[in-house]
């Protein structure tokens, strides 16, 4: 039976995903190997589905959507991947808790740095409302893998993701592997 | 020159005495990791990634300023060093603001370096996130805090080498870090000669060239070794 596979894009810049994509012609040998059951690129379905597999997350957990999905993922996923820096680190999204708190962030974003016209973003049930900090995913719940980069290259998701097809777990050390940036 | 015998890891090593256990298992090939520690410039022992164990001793020496004694038996490798030195690296990485993708020293830092060799895939202990300051008053270089790891290359080296004592030390704790003079703008200290061996020394961007942007910071550091070497045979000319 194949693999129920997802990806998922929290708080990230989608980098990780565009370096799943420079996969390129593996991308057919894969799709050979596992179904695609939720993804951003690759997907239209809606709504994170039950028993899945392997999910690699991109992004850091930033905001209310954010933490809902991860937490589905969670519930609903046997290996829950780290997908690159920001869902390791928080990276560059976690910048911004050095101003200490989602109001400041968004008083600094709106308004301060506005043209005159500036106004705080709020449209409850539309517009996900942000943590006080940004999280890497382990800080929320538990992880099963680490991939890091920023983005991981190609190689060393396909380097990842090839043992894990075969139900072997990848073989993470060396700068290939674990080299954050 | 009396000589000391002792074995490290298994290998039996006569050394000089004086010769630092860091530099003896160098001599046999046994690879410590270091971050502080800088050919050329005085041992510290800040970063605490040379611990070494060492039998009938209960605590961890730093292999960079612990000297040879006869019969030492020394282990660098052991299964409790591994874990010290990945939550070290771990503290650093934590501690601070490291954002290796947009750093100037991306592919280039040797604390990147470290995570790899002690194989660190994430963070056991919590990132904090501090807010700290960047000082770009000088001329042609900046210091971004959010990148210092504390090892004080900067300090020794400007005061060691170039003799102008521009940095130092200031504060304790989680607000300790490096500042310039009397804590001013690093622009607006006078006894800085603008030598820039600060900026070749730093471990991680945490002192860079403004002309550098991100993953462009490359560092050698053989020239110090050989500058030392040199002023120590008197070859150095004027």
């Amino acid at each position: 039976m194949k693999l129920r596979f997802a990806t998922v894009w929290l708080a990230g810049c989608s980098g990780c995903h565009m370096s799943f994509f420079d996969l390129d012609e593996w991308l057919i040998e894969l799709a050979e190997l596992v179904d695609v059951v939720f993804s951003p690129v690759a997907s239209d379905i809606k709504t994170y589905p039950q028993d899945v597999d392997v999910c690699l997350v991109e992004g850091g957990v930033a905001n209310a959507d954010n933490l809902e999905l991860l937490l589905q993922v969670r519930a609903r996923t046997r290996l829950l991947v780290s997908f690159g820096d920001c869902a390791i680190t928080a990276n560059v999204p976690g910048m911004r808790n050095r101003l200490d708190g989602a109001e400041p962030v968004l008083r600094r974003g709106y308004l301060e740095l506005a043209d005159g016209s500036g106004q705080l973003p709020h449209a409850p049930g539309l517009v996900p409302e942000l943590l006080e900090r940004v999280l890497p995913l382990h800080e929320v719940v538990p992880v099963d893998h680490y991939l890091p980069g920023c983005p991981p290259s190609a190689a060393r998701i396909r380097a990842f993701l090839e043992p894990m097809l075969q139900g072997e777990l990848p073989v993470m050390e060396g700068a290939a592997m674990i080299r954050f940036g | 020159m009396s000589v000391r015998t002792l074995t490290i890891d298994g290998h039996a090593v006569a050394m000089a005495t004086g010769t630092t256990l860091l530099a003896a298992a160098r001599e046999v090939w046994v690879p410590i990791p270091t971050l502080c520690h800088l050919e050329g410039l005085s041992p510290v022992a800040a970063c605490r990634l040379c611990l070494v164990e060492i039998e009938g001793n209960g605590k961890l020496q730093p292999a960079c300023l612990t000297p040879v004694a006869e019969g030492m038996v020394v282990h660098t490798d052991t299964p409790r060093l591994q874990d010290y030195r990945r939550t070290v690296i771990e503290m650093l990485f934590t501690e601070g603001n490291h954002v290796c993708a947009i750093c100037v020293a991306n592919g280039h830092c040797e604390l990147q370096d470290r995570a790899v060799e002690v194989g660190m895939d994430h963070s056991r202990l919590p990132y904090r996130h501090p807010d700290r300051p960047v000082d770009l008053s000088h001329p042609h270089f900046g210091l971004d805090h959010n990148r210092c790891i504390l090892c004080t290359r900067c300090v020794r080296v400007c005061d060691e080498v170039e003799g102008a004592h521009v940095w130092d030390v200031g504060w304790r704790g989680e607000h300790c870090r490096i500042i310039a003079g009397l804590n001013e703008p690093w622009g607006a200290v006078d006894a800085c000669t603008d030598c820039g061996k600060c900026v070749q020394v730093c471990p991680t961007g945490a002192l860079f060239d403004k002309a550098d942007t991100s993953g462009e910071k490359h560092t050698d550091h053989g020239w110090l070794g050989a500058l030392v070497r040199a002023r120590a045979r008197g070859q150095q000319t004027r």
